[in-house]
């Protein structure tokens, strides 16, 4: 018999921390095995966030470095720049990634930083328990939006990828999910494509990722997914926002 | 002939991997296991139903599952 | 000998950690520092090192982060307002260990203040500033050829401690031209960076991470206790002060740092002709705090102690901490932007010795 799936090797064996459900570790592995198929775990240096997947410096096996509340882009950036040679990624949530951090991320892509930035976006912030985050929905409700997320009073939101696909220093830009076996296999491509263009030395790369948050949605994880399927994919439609090595953009 | 092995300590219950399964061999245990929930497991008489298709360790946040073919 | 160059403040800065071998330099526009910038963008990029002007004082700091995580020389330079934006990644680079540079060419404050020199970032830079018991060594030259010298041993203090150095200087410091030297230094034996830093595992069984988190109490407060054993090495090796005209009975000791100490000095010519006899202390760190200067000169200062300043006092309380109450400890300053005259500085010193001819 012949093995069709085992653990990757670029994470570290040891359990995590996540709830029960949460698909941060599904992402996670997506990472990892795209690292270990190019082969690039020796020389990656990846950069955790602070949000639920702050301790992910414990799971990947390469080296890694923790970041301040949205500052991974900037610290991304001061390593990729010192050593060039290196692949480096970040790993953001969506409050971290598109509240405090919104600067960080904007620049990084206009400069066209040889970084890759995957973005777990769940509507909410997680770690702190269930608040309203950038990403949350219209209606949504959360722990600061007890009456459901009103736009007239607290904005709309931000539909990332779109926003850093007019950027001219983002090369690639990508939204995935992984609710599905089919859809988890279209987000591993897409983020074994973005650091394949990274090696390449091509540009800025970000792929945006769906994902679920059973504990602070108050929903079981099956429930959650079917949440995303039925709210989530509707708002922030899935698929290439930008590639520059295929001209057609979506 | 395909072989899926749970790590069941690993497991935490989330039933991702049951519900992706297209033989519907996955179900969770009565036991619990070390860290308190009922993981996912696939009964001896029913290992021969399973494909290897690996839609089970896809779906895992955990890397729980191994499959074989 | 290296030949003497006539040097604007603000370029020597840039031209020392260049000869420090600073790999990464990541800044911010902001009056009276923005010449760093503007040299380091010309020099670096034709010696093959990093310039990056980055989107705001925040990025710049978490930049050079990353670069320090990486196991290179890196430093920043900003101004006030703009250091104050970067105490977040300060405290983060303390609590992880990275060895840096930063330089603050000091303006007025509080808020947007205005641009002239100053000295009122005492607090920030020696208390504390951002979260966390950390500390930054803080080094204040008062001269552009100082400043080139402390800026070198600033990158070796910073790799031997694992540690941020701070180099404050006032706007004067940064816009006036002076002769400087860059001496030959000879190559001093440093820690390597090989057994933390986070440069891809290369062939390394154990990965590095760098880090400030430790969610266990237990945890923090072991890191917390190696670091101030860590802070308690540095206060004892690598306190730096100036002593003038110290010796004998005095009447009053000045207590200044920077360029106001140059006023000092001056001033204490013009008295010593009118009978007056006032010495100098000169801290050169200002964290760690050259305490023991004090235990030289206390039983032999007649009126105490006068702390001159560009500030509104803020180095009274270690002054005060370091004398402990035997002698009376004064304060003139001017903030604001305001220099203090020799006169204005003469005047207080005799109304302290009280007419005593
Ligand atoms: C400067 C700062 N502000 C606030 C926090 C508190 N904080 C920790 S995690 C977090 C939100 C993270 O949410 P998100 O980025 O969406 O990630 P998730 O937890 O959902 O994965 C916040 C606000 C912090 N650690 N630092
Ligand atoms: S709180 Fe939400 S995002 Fe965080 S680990 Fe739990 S399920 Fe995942």
């Amino acid at each position: 018999m012949a093995v069709v799936f085992e653990p990757t090797k670029g994470l570290l064996d040891v359990p995590t921390h996540y709830c029960p459900g949460c698909t941060h570790g599904i992402i996670h592995r997506l990472v990892a095995e795209s690292l270990e198929e190019l082969g690039v775990i020796d020389k990656t240096i990846g950069v955790a966030p602070v949000g639920c997947s702050v301790l992910a410096y414990n799971y990947f096996a390469c080296d890694m470095h923790e970041a301040a509340h949205g500052r991974a882009p900037a610290v991304a950036t001061g390593i990729k720049r010192s050593l060039p040679d290196s692949v480096v990624f970040t790993y953001q949530g969506d409050g971290d990634l598109a509240a405090i951090g919104t600067a960080e991320i904007v620049h990084a892509a206009a400069r066209g930083e040889k970084i890759t930035t995957i973005f777990v976006n769940n509507c909410i912030y997680g770690m702190t328990g269930g608040q309203m985050a950038p990403t949350t929905l219209p209606g949504q409700v959360t722990e600061t939006s007890p009456y459901g997320r009103d736009v007239k009073l607290q904005g709309h939101p931000i539909r990332v990828s779109e926003m850093l696909s007019t950027l001219d220093g983002a090369v690639y830009v990508e939204r995935v999910s992984v609710d599905s076996v089919a859809n988890v296999l279209k987000a591993k491509k897409a983020i074994k494509k973005a650091f394949e263009l990274q090696i390449e030395g091509k540009g800025f790369t970000f792929v945006e990722v769906l994902s679920i948050c059973p504990t602070n949605w108050g929903l079981s994880p099956r429930e959650s997914i079917k949440w995303l399927q039925d709210n989530m994919i509707p708002y922030y439609p899935l698929g290439v926002k930008k590639d520059i090595t295929q001209q057609e953009v979506k | 002939m395909a072989k899926v092995t749970f790590r069941e300590d690993r497991c935490k219950g989330c039933g991702h991997c049951i519900a992706v399964c297209p033989v519907k061999i996955i179900e969770f245990d009565e036991k619990l296991n070390l860290k308190g929930y009922h993981p996912a497991i696939v009964k001896e008489e029913n290992m021969g139903k399973c494909l290897g298709c690996a839609s089970c360790a896809r779906m895992c946040p955990d890397l729980v599952i191994t499959v074989e073919k | 000998m290296a030949e003497k160059v006539l040097m604007k403040g603000n370029e020597a800065i840039g031209e020392a950690a260049i000869q420090a071998g600073c790999q990464c330099f990541f800044g911010y526009p902001i009056t009276p520092q923005t010449e760093v910038a503007a040299y380091m963008s010309r020099r670096m990029p034709k010696i093959g090192r990093v310039f990056l002007q980055a989107e705001s004082e925040v990025a710049a700091i978490n930049m050079v982060y990353g670069a320090a995580g990486s196991g290179v020389r890196v430093m920043t330079s900003s101004s006030s307002p703009g250091v104050s934006l970067k105490q977040e990644g300060i405290s983060y680079i303390a609590g992880a260990e990275l060895p840096c540079v930063i330089i603050n060419i000091v303006r007025g404050g509080p808020g947007l203040g205005g641009i002239q020199p100053a000295q009122s970032d005492y607090f920030q830079a020696t208390k504390g500033g951002g979260h966390g018991d950390y500390r930054l060594v803080v080094y204040a030259p008062s001269s552009v050829q100082e400043m080139v010298d402390l800026i070198q041993d600033a990158f070796d203090v910073a790799d031997i401690y694992r540690n941020p150095v701070m180099v404050m200087g006032d706007g004067m410091l940064g816009q006036m031209m002076e002769p400087v030297e860059f001496k030959e230094r000879e190559a001093k034996q440093l820690p390597s960076k090989a057994d933390w830093a986070a440069t891809g595992l290369h062939g390394r069984k154990e990965h590095h991470v760098i880090n400030s988190l430790f969610l266990q109490p237990e945890e923090l407060e072991k890191h917390n206790e190696k670091l101030q054993k860590k802070y308690a090495e540095i206060e004892k090796n690598e306190v730096k002060y100036e002593m003038y005209n110290c010796d004998g009975d005095l009447d009053i000791v000045l207590v200044s740092y920077g360029t106001v100490s140059r006023i000092c000095k001056n001033v204490i010519k013009m008295l010593a002709k009118e009978g007056l006899k006032v010495g100098l202390i000169r801290p050169i760190t200002l964290w760690p705090f050259p305490k023991k200067a004090f235990e030289e000169v206390v039983d032999r200062t007649k009126y105490g102690f006068l702390s001159v300043e560009l500030s509104c006092g803020q180095m009274v309380e270690d002054i005060e901490l370091s004398v402990k109450g035997r002698k009376p400890v004064n304060f003139f300053g001017r903030s604001g932007g305001m220099v203090p005259s020799p006169t204005e500085i003469a005047n207080k010193v005799k109304e302290i010795a009280g007419g005593a001819r």
